[in-house]
Parts: structure tokens; C-alpha cells; sequence
């Protein structure tokens, strides 16, 4: 299982989800109505590094990160 | 050097700390940027959620680029509310000469805006409203909409 958290405005507690690419957890969150309007502008991190692939491997425990638009200032 | 503090970020403190931690460094210019919560659209203030560990890595990559210009970069912001006519944000090159820094601290502040994992909120009617059009996406979004 990986964690998906969700930072910032999107108000929703993390999710474990079974997964091993990110294709996998873009699937799941797909499906979810609370969280699937975020997921065209969110950035992604596994482990706290920006990806840029859904061909990004995961393995147990790691953790995904999907980060809305950004106003820092 | 990245400093967070809860509520309004101490300015006067920060401007002159920094200006003494470097004064036998031999930098030529120091150049701050400071950003000042104005009296706008009928906001007692604006509130920032920060997630620091990509924080701390975005920044470590601009010290890193400040570094191979002979330059240093520091920066300071808020987290939680800050009121009208307080800040939330300082920024500051040192280099060598001038026109280093002054180009830096634009590059800097832009990507800032761009890219540092930084959620804006305005205050209002005793709400916390999440600022989502003046907000940008993070280069590479929208991946898991695909």
C-alpha cells in the first residue's frame, strides 16, 4: 500500500491505496468525487520529490503527495 | 537560510540580523525583497499553509545556483494568519556586486511564486478562503488527470 496525502486547500485526510506505478493511484483518485476536480492542476511528489511520469514505480510505503496551485508571498 | 515563522515575519529583526551575519563577508550589495499584506478586497488579512520537506529542497537548489554565482540567498515567510500591513515574506542576495543580486532576487522571487510549495489564503468574514485565482499551478501538473 502507498499513502496518497493531499496538501494545502484540498480538505481531504489521507488515503492508502494499493498501487505500483502512479497510473495506479491516478486510477483510484479518478473515481473519488471528492478529489477528482483537483487532479488537472495538481503537481505530484513521491516522497517528497516532484514527478513528472505516471510510469513512476512505487513500493509499499512510499509516500505520494498531490500539491494544488501555489501562491507563496 | 530559510527561516519560518508562525503569524507576520519579524522584518526589522531579520534586515538587520542578516546585514550583521554578512558584514565581514565581503559582499558588495545586499538586496532584500519584503512582501506587505495591503488593504485590498476587504481582507482583515491573508493565512499560508507551507509543506516544508519540498520546500526545503527547492530552496536548497536555489542556494546551490545563488552559490555558483558567488552569491547567497536567504528567505524568511509566514505560516498561519498574518495581518493587513504586516509581512509575510523576505527574501534577500548578497553577492559581490550589484547587478548579480538584482537579477537574482527577480529569478528568485518569480520562481518563487511559481513553484514553492506555498497555499495562500484570504481572511474574510471570519473565513479562511483558499486564494485559487491568483494561484499557479506547479510546472508538471495535472499528471494524475491524464
Amino acid at each position: 500500500m502507498v499513502r496518497v496525502e493531499f496538501l494545502g486547500p484540498i480538505q481531504k485526510e489521507a488515503l492508502e491505496v494499493e498501487a505500483a506505478t502512479l497510473r495506479d493511484v491516478a486510477a483510484a483518485l479518478q473515481n473519488d468525487e471528492e478529489v477528482k476536480d483537483w487532479l488537472e492542476s495538481c503537481a505530484v511528489a513521491v516522497n517528497d520529490t516532484l514527478v513528472k511520469s505516471l510510469d513512476t514505480e512505487l513500493k509499499s510505503g512510499d509516500k505520494v503527495s498531490l500539491l494544488p496551485p501555489v501562491c507563496g508571498g | 537560510m530559510l527561516e519560518i515563522f508562525d503569524g507576520p515575519v519579524p522584518v526589522e529583526e531579520i534586515l538587520v540580523r542578516w546585514y550583521r551575519d554578512e558584514a565581514g563577508s565581503n559582499y558588495g550589495a545586499y538586496i532584500p525583497f519584503i512582501g506587505t499584506i495591503r488593504d485590498e478586497d476587504e481582507i482583515s488579512g491573508l493565512s499560508f499553509d507551507i509543506y516544508e520537506p519540498i520546500l526545503e529542497s527547492w530552496f536548497t537548489a536555489w542556494q546551490e545556483r545563488a552559490r555558483e554565482a558567488g552569491a547567497i540567498l536567504k528567505m524568511a515567510h509566514s505560516r498561519g494568519d498574518v495581518p493587513l500591513h504586516t509581512s509575510s515574506y523576505v527574501a534577500a542576495v548578497f553577492s559581490p556586486k550589484r547587478k548579480v543580486a538584482l537579477k537574482m532576487i527577480n529569478d528568485f522571487v518569480e520562481d518563487f511564486k511559481a513553484s514553492a510549495p506555498i497555499w495562500k489564503y484570504d481572511l474574510k468574514d471570519g473565513k479562511r478562503l483558499y486564494a485559487a485565482d491568483r494561484s499557479t499551478p506547479i510546472s508538471g501538473s495535472g499528471l494524475l488527470g491524464e
